[in-house]
C-alpha cells in the first residue's frame, strides 16, 4: 500500500507543473493582457512600451512563465493591478475570513448529511424517510443565493435583527457582533452543502442494503442496529470518502457566490472584482492556488480510498 | 405476440405506471410539460417584454401585469416566460453534452485501465482542478459572448463528476466474479460494456444526468447573478433574479417568481430521474 501511495504522490507532481502551465497559457493567451489594463488610450505609445518593459512584458513566453513561477514558490505572488497591493498579503487577511465561514458550515453539514442519509435509507419508505427525502428533494433545488436573498428580506428588511452585509459592524469588534454577521451567510452555505449529501448518503446505504450479505446478517438472525452499523456503514459511507477530498478547495473558492451577496470579506468578493477588473496576476494566483488544493484533495481522497477498500488497492 | 414484444410493452406500462402512481412526479410531469410547451409557444404569444413604461414601474402583480412590472415598467410575465426559455434550453443541452461526455471518458477509463486510465484520469484531475467559476470566466473572453458560448461552457466543464462516478463504479465492478468470467470466457469488451456495465452503471447516470441537467439550470443562473452569464438583451431567470436583488427592499414578487420557477424546475428534473433510477433499480424498489 505504502508504494501505492507513493506511487500516487509522484503522479501529483508533473500535475501540478501541468496546471501551472495551462493557468499561465490560458492567461497568456487571452486577447487582453495586463498591460492593457493598466494603459489607456491616450498614452503614448512609447509609454506603453516602458510600461511593457517594467513588467516584463517584452520578454518570451517561457521566460516570463519561469519568473512567474519561481515567485509563486518562493511566495512572491506578485502584486495586483488594480490596487497595486501584495497579493501574497491580500490573500493572507482574506483566506482565514473565507475558511471560518466555509468549515463550520461544511462540518455541520457533513454531519447531519451522514445521520440523516442513513437515517432514511435504513427506514426506505417509511414516513421518517419520505420526510428526509422529500426535504434533500426541495432544497436541492433551492439556489443558494436566493435563499440567501429571502433571509435578508425577510432578516435584514423586515424584522432588522440581523445585519446584511460584512464580518463586523464599524468600529464594533465584539464577538457578538462577529456571530450576528455570520449566521445568515452560515445558515446559508450549509443549506447549500446538505442535499447533495444527504441523497448521496442515503443512494448508497439503501444500495447496500440490497445486497446479499445483508440478507445473510438478517438470516443469521443479526439485529437492525447490528447489521446498520457493524456492516452498512461501513460500505454506505465508501463513496463519501471522494467527496471529502473534494471539498479541500472549497475552502478557498466554495463560497465565491455567498461571500458575493453578504460583502464578506474572503476570497469570493475579492476574486469576482479581479474578474470584473481583469486583474490577471490576481486570477492567476487563486486558479493555482486553488487548482492546487483540488490536486491534493484528489490525492487524499485516493489514498483513503485504497486505505479502505481492499478491492481497489489490489487493483492497483 | 413473441415474448420480447410483451416483455417490453410491459416494461413501458411500468414506467407510466411508476410516474402517475406518486402524486409528486404527477405534478412534476404536468409542470415540466406545460413549461415546455409555454417556451415552445412563446414566440407565438402576444407577450411584449421589452416595451418599458415609467409610469408604471415596480407596480405589484394585477390584472393587467399578472407578475408585476420591472424597474422600468416592462411587463414582468412576459419577461419571466422568455427568461424560462432560455433557461430550460441552457439546462437541457449543456446536461446532454456533458453526460455522453463523461460517460464516454469514465467508461474507456475504468475499463481499459492502464495508460488510458491514466492519461484520461490526468485530463479529468486537470480540467476538475480549475474552479468551473474561472474556467468559465477566461474561457468566455474567448467566445462571443451568447447563449451558445454559455451552452457550451457548462456542458464542456460539468462532464468530470459524471466520469470520475462511472469510473469508480466500472473500477469496482472490474472486480466482480461475473465480469471477470465473461472476460475469462472471451466476451468482447464491447459486449460486456453494452450488456454488464452500462446497466450496472445506469442508476448512477441516471441521477447524475438528473441532478445534472438541475446543476445546469443551476449554474446558468448563479452565473447570471453575478453579472457573466447571459448578457442583455437577452434574459433567464437568474438574470431576472440579478436585477431582483437591487430591487429586493421594494419588489418582493420580482425575488419570488423567478425564484419560485427555478425550484420547481429543478425539483422536477431531480423528481423524473429519481422515478427512472427506481425503473432502471427495481431491485432498490423493492427493498
Amino acid at each position: 500500500m505504502a508504494k501505492y501511495i507513493f506511487k500516487r504522490i509522484i503522479n501529483a507532481i508533473p500535475l501540478l507543473i501541468l496546471i501551472t502551465m495551462l493557468c499561465f497559457a490560458l492567461i497568456s493567451l487571452a486577447p487582453y493582457d495586463a498591460v492593457d489594463a493598466m494603459t489607456t488610450p491616450k498614452m503614448s505609445p512609447e509609454l506603453i512600451e516602458m510600461i511593457r518593459q517594467k513588467y516584463g512584458y517584452d520578454q518570451p513566453v517561457y521566460i516570463r512563465y519561469f519568473k512567474w513561477l519561481d515567485g509563486l514558490i518562493g511566495g512572491n505572488f506578485g502584486y495586483s493591478i488594480v490596487n497595486k497591493t501584495s497579493i501574497y498579503n491580500d490573500l493572507a487577511s482574506r483566506i482565514p475570513n473565507t475558511i471560518r465561514l466555509v468549515l463550520p458550515s461544511y462540518i455541520t453539514a457533513y454531519i447531519l448529511a451522514i445521520i440523516l442519509g442513513l437515517i432514511a435509507g435504513a427506514n426506505k419508505g417509511k414516513a421518517v424517510d419520505k420526510i428526509i427525502d422529500s426535504f434533500a428533494s426541495v432544497s436541492l433545488a433551492v439556489p443558494t443565493f436566493w435563499i440567501a436573498m429571502i433571509l435578508i428580506y425577510i432578516f435584514g428588511y423586515k424584522l432588522r435583527i440581523l445585519p446584511i452585509l460584512g464580518m463586523h459592524t464599524v468600529g464594533n469588534s465584539s464577538l457578538i457582533d462577529y456571530f450576528r454577521h455570520f449566521v445568515l451567510p452560515y445558515v446559508v452555505l450549509t443549506f447549500g452543502f446538505l442535499p447533495g449529501n444527504i441523497r448521496y448518503v442515503r443512494a448508497s446505504t439503501i444500495t447496500e442494503y440490497s445486497e446479499d450479505y445483508v440478507m445473510v446478517q438478517k438470516a443469521f438472525g443479526a439485529s437492525k442496529a447490528e447489521i446498520l452499523f457493524s456492516h452498512v456503514c461501513k460500505n454506505a459511507l465508501l463513496p463519501i470518502i471522494t467527496k471529502i477530498g473534494m471539498a479541500l478547495p472549497a475552502l478557498v473558492t466554495g463560497a465565491v457566490i455567498t461571500e458575493s451577496v453578504f460583502g464578506w470579506p474572503g476570497v469570493g468578493p475579492y476574486f469576482v472584482r479581479a474578474v470584473q477588473g481583469m486583474d490577471y496576476p490576481v486570477i492567476m494566483v487563486i486558479l493555482v492556488l486553488s487548482s492546487t488544493l483540488v490536486i491534493v484533495g484528489n490525492l487524499i481522497s485516493d489514498i483513503l480510498y485504497c486505505v479502505v477498500d481492499p478491492r481497489i488497492r489490489r487493483g492497483a | 405476440m413473441n415474448y420480447k414484444k410483451q416483455l417490453s410493452r410491459k416494461k413501458r406500462d411500468k414506467i407510466f405506471e411508476l410516474l402517475l402512481k406518486d402524486k409528486a412526479s404527477l405534478i412534476s410531469v404536468i409542470f415540466l410539460l406545460a413549461l415546455i410547451l409555454v417556451s415552445v409557444a412563446a414566440p407565438f404569444l402576444p407577450l411584449d417584454g421589452s416595451k418599458t413604461d415609467i409610469l408604471h414601474m415596480l407596480e405589484s402583480p394585477s390584472s393587467v401585469h399578472w407578475f408585476g412590472t420591472d424597474e422600468v415598467g416592462r411587463d414582468y410575465f412576459a419577461r419571466t416566460i422568455n427568461g424560462g426559455r432560455i433557461s430550460l434550453t441552457v439546462g437541457i443541452l449543456a446536461m446532454l453534452m456533458s453526460t455522453v461526455i463523461g460517460i464516454t471518458v469514465g467508461m474507456l477509463a475504468g475499463f481499459s485501465g492502464g495508460i488510458v486510465d491514466g492519461v484520461l484520469m490526468r485530463i479529468v484531475d486537470v480540467i476538475q482542478s480549475i474552479p468551473w467559476l474561472v474556467l468559465v470566466t477566461v474561457i468566455s473572453i474567448f467566445f462571443k459572448k451568447g447563449l451558445l458560448s454559455i451552452i457550451v461552457v457548462i456542458g464542456f466543464f460539468s462532464w468530470m463528476e459524471i466520469a470520475r462516478l462511472v469510473r469508480a463504479e466500472v473500477l469496482s465492478l472490474r472486480e466482480r466474479e461475473y465480469i471477470q468470467y465473461a472476460s475469462f470466457a472471451g466476451v468482447k469488451s464491447f459486449i460486456i460494456i453494452v450488456k454488464h456495465l452500462i446497466p450496472a452503471v445506469m442508476p448512477t447516470i441516471i441521477v447524475s444526468a438528473s441532478s445534472g441537467i438541475a446543476d445546469a439550470i443551476m449554474t446558468e443562473s448563479a452565473l447570471s447573478f453575478l453579472g457573466i452569464g447571459i448578457q442583455e438583451p437577452l434574459s433567464s431567470w437568474g438574470k431576472l433574479l440579478q436585477t431582483a436583488q437591487s430591487n429586493l427592499q421594494n419588489a418582493l414578487y420580482m425575488a419570488m417568481i423567478p425564484g419560485v420557477l427555478i425550484i420547481l424546475t429543478i425539483f422536477a428534473f431531480n423528481k423524473i430521474g429519481n422515478v427512472l433510477r427506481v425503473y432502471w433499480e427495481p431491485r432498490v424498489s423493492e427493498v
